[in-house]
């Protein structure tokens, strides 16, 4: 894939270096060696990652990462529907994770969607004694409670790993007692730098108990393909899902977003592992390449450039039937999706955006914003690796700033240096840019709105962006000071 | 009120000492406080004349939460009017002891447990500190002053040069010194000579040289302390001697732990460890032929 190589007006590899430098010059010898590396301009030609990444944040500076049990809870098992999800330790873990990251789902509650907390509700005594007896009869409860589930997933909190626990015999013991899949997920928050280990561990909780234990009802056809690393924020599932089957495909199973676990477990029979979140999920499509030889590809499904490249992309691998369906599809979705550019990029032409992302987003979207007549000016990632690096840099124009576990420090010089019309970032960013008047848009939960994945969530995301772009509001505060 | 704590290697008589010395410590007309630190609770049976005491763990356990739990629950009285209170824990394997132990003393802190009456508390600690929790009791405002209890056996001066260098880490951020050496005899080879050698190193003091006497056993065996059940035998005036010295005590210092070099150096001196062959080590027997 090659790419013409893109430019920002009055940013060159030097002034990004300068602005880095500037800010790095707050921090004391060790903390500056520390962060230097994690920031740089970006070299789009070399395709390759400029900065350092998944290291333990420097203490001090104020990070927006989470933990193991966050990545495990909130990304991967979460979101599937038909389960129970246990949070095992003390409350605030499984409360507090409760519905926040606005993974839709479908079905009625308590019958075929179980999107309720769970807790183990950890007490002095359970710390003391261990918490496994309880466990034990918070599975059978569970099951008494909530016949319909179609399984449980125990995912451990921090004390739960201090005082070794070993939820492991408990989820064996109960799954033969209750008669259903019991998955035990040492996800402890403090395993690890990041969310991003939390990932890793449920990928692996997912090979060992969860694949492979189910069959599909139906027989196989050739364009039976799961879609991987798609979690439903917003409804995204219930527009990338129709748009695959549009295009002929079967989508036997979706990774997690509004998920149903046997559907997961009897994934080893597709034909094809179609992956948007290659960070959290990229474990598990090697895991199925090397074990039953499902092929996997990677795809974006945001804004019409990127969708309608994905689409060939995938059309490719299959036969002139899937092809000529892709086609129509693409023809049908065209002339709407010209009529978004046209009605808005007239009012986000030359606008500047500043990404601060989780692990794929700051470089997915990019272009979504280019197809609006947007630039991107700045990204990066709270818990990406190398290999996430390598695919931002072609996707980024050259020299624009990349940083790594930013703080909100660094974030906050770089947007007064680079003066963007939009920042895209979390919660924990919101605040301090819309105090400085700047635009912001939450991109972990697409703000209370979404979709914004495929045609049917382009739309919606260029109204977001020209509501808060040019929204009359930020004119008419007056800085107190 | 002094706050006191006994470490000291597992099985080296511990809570025998602790519990004689509190009552000839009761027996000299003072108040005192025993707080068992140990999830096996046996720091208080000879007081209670019980098999083991309700834990403060145990009834949190029972009630639910620590927040239901009265101080009269697992506060009990025995001889001398000595109170005592045992932290209680989990069975060796699940759940986490250190913890307990520190729910426990929290609760008796919360709870109104150290009254101004008090003379002394006494922790009677766990052997092995293995964890934050087992040493709660010499954290800031409890415990200021520390007895090893230790013998001439090599194992038990090993512990004891170890417990120093804890309460060196602690001695710097609080007020927690180190009273001296308990020997508690083995009848071992020059036995007090090693302890007084050892304790000169680490710059405190062997404060006083318990000598081995099954009297001890037959009043145990009655869950008794040997001053309760034969007050009149020589070894009850020992534990009270023992009990006048640490009332007495003025000599609380930051110890200066050994090297493991120092250490073995001083074990060879008295010949209960022999010199070192660098030749043989690591040749197996077959090998060496």
């Amino acid at each position: 894939m090659s790419h013409e190589i893109k430019t920002v007006e009055g940013i060159t590899k030097e002034s990004t270096q300068e602005m880095i430098d500037h800010a790095l010059d707050a921090y004391p010898e060790k903390a500056k060696k520390k962060r230097s590396p994690h920031l740089a301009p970006n070299d789009q030609a070399s395709g390759s990652a400029c900065v350092k990444s998944n290291k333990k944040t420097v203490p001090g500076v104020m990070s927006a990462r989470g933990c193991a049990y966050a990545g495990a809870k909130g990304v991967v098992w979460g979101p599937i529907r038909d389960m129970v999800h246990v949070s095992h330790g003390p409350v605030g873990c499984g409360w507090y994770s409760w519905g926040t990251r606005r993974n839709l789902m479908s079905g009625i509650t308590g019958v075929t969607n179980f999107a309720m907390q769970f807790t183990s509700d950890f007490q002095e005594k359970d710390v003391v004694y261990g918490g496994d007896k309880k466990l034990a009869v918070l599975l059978r409860e569970a099951k008494e409670l909530f016949p319909l589930a179609k399984g449980i997933s125990v995912l451990s909190e921090c004390p739960v790993g201090l005082i070794g626990d070993d939820i492991n015999a408990v989820a064996k013991e109960s799954s033969k007692e209750l008669d259903m899949p019991i998955i035990p997920c040492n996800c402890e928050g403090f395993r690890g730098v990041s969310q991003s280990l939390g990932h890793h561990i449920s990928n692996d909780t997912i090979r060992d108990y969860i694949i492979e234990t189910r069959e599909f009802p139906d027989p196989i056809g050739p364009y039976d393909i799961a879609l991987i690393g798609e979690y439903n924020i917003g409804g995204d599932a219930w527009s990338t899902k129709p748009l695959l089957e549009e295009c002929g495909f079967n989508v036997k199973s979706v990774w997690t977003g509004d998920g149903e676990m046997e559907k997961i477990a009897a994934t080893h029979q597709v034909k094809l592992n179609v992956i948007h979140c290659y960070r959290s999920m990229n474990y598990m499509c090697k895991v199925m390449e090397e074990k039953y030889g499902i092929p996997w590809i990677e795809l974006n499904f945001f804004g019409p450039t990127k969708i309608k490249e994905s689409l060939r992309k995938l059309a490719e691998l299959f036969d002139d039937n899937i092809k000529a369906k892709v086609e129509e599809v693409i023809a049908k979705y065209d002339p709407q999706m010209q009529a978004v550019i046209e009605q808005y990029k007239p009012r986000l032409e030359g606008k500047k955006v500043m990404l601060y992302v989780g692990g794929l987003r700051p470089r997915h979207t990019i272009n979504a914003y280019e197809d609006l007549g947007m630039t991107c000016v700045g990204s990066g990632y709270e818990f990406a690796h190398t290999d996430d690096y390598d695919r931002t840099a072609p996707e980024m124009p050259d020299a624009t700033v990349v940083y790594d576990d930013a703080s909100e420090f660094e974030m906050e010089h770089f947007a007064n240096v680079l003066k963007p019309d939009l920042i895209g970032s979390g919660i924990k960013e919101k605040y301090l840019f819309q105090k400085m008047g700047i635009p912001f848009r939450q991109m972990h939960s697409w703000d209370y709105s979404g979709p914004y994945h495929g045609y049917k969530g382009f739309p919606t995301f260029a109204r977001d962006i020209d509501m808060a772009i040019n929204s009359p509001t930020w004119k008419l505060v007056k800085s107190p000071f | 009120m002094r706050q006191i704590a006994i470490y000291g290697k597992g099985g080296i008589g511990k809570s025998t000492t602790t519990q004689n010395t509190v009552a000839g410590l009761a027996s000299l007309g003072k108040k005192v406080m025993i707080v068992g630190c140990d999830p096996k609770a046996d720091s208080t049976r000879l007081i209670l004349h019980a098999k083991a005491q309700a834990t403060v763990m145990d009834m949190v356990r029972e009630l639910g939460t620590v927040e239901d739990l009265e101080l009269d629950d697992v506060l009990k009285v025995g001889y001398g009017d000595v109170k005592c209170v045992e932290s209680g824990g989990p069975e060796p394997g699940v759940g986490c002891a250190g913890r307990g132990v520190i729910t426990a003393i929290n609760f008796l802190e919360e709870n109104g447990a150290y009254t101004p009456d008090l003379d002394f508390v006494f922790y009677d600690v766990l052997g092995d500190v293995v964890c934050g929790g087992f040493a709660m009791p010499i954290r800031e405002n409890k415990a200021e002053e520390i007895y090893i209890v230790c013998s001439g056996e090599m194992m038990a001066m090993y512990a004891a040069n170890n417990i120093a260098k804890g309460i060196l880490k602690y001695a710097t951020s609080g007020k927690v010194r180190l009273g001296g050496l308990i020997c508690n005899s083995r009848n071992t080879d020059k036995e007090s000579n090693l302890i007084e050698a050892l304790a000169a190193k680490l710059g405190t003091q062997m404060i006083h040289f318990v000598p081995r006497d099954n009297q001890v056993q037959r009043a145990e065996l009655r869950r008794m302390t040997v001053i309760e059940y034969s007050p009149e035998h020589k070894q009850a005036q020992e534990y009270r001697d023992l009990a006048k010295k640490i009332s007495e005590n003025k000599m609380l210092v930051v110890p200066s732990p050994l090297t493991m070099d120092e250490l073995e150096e001083l074990l060879m001196e008295f010949g209960i460890m022999e010199a070192e062959d660098e030749e043989i080590v690591g040749v197996a027997e077959a090998a060496s032929k």
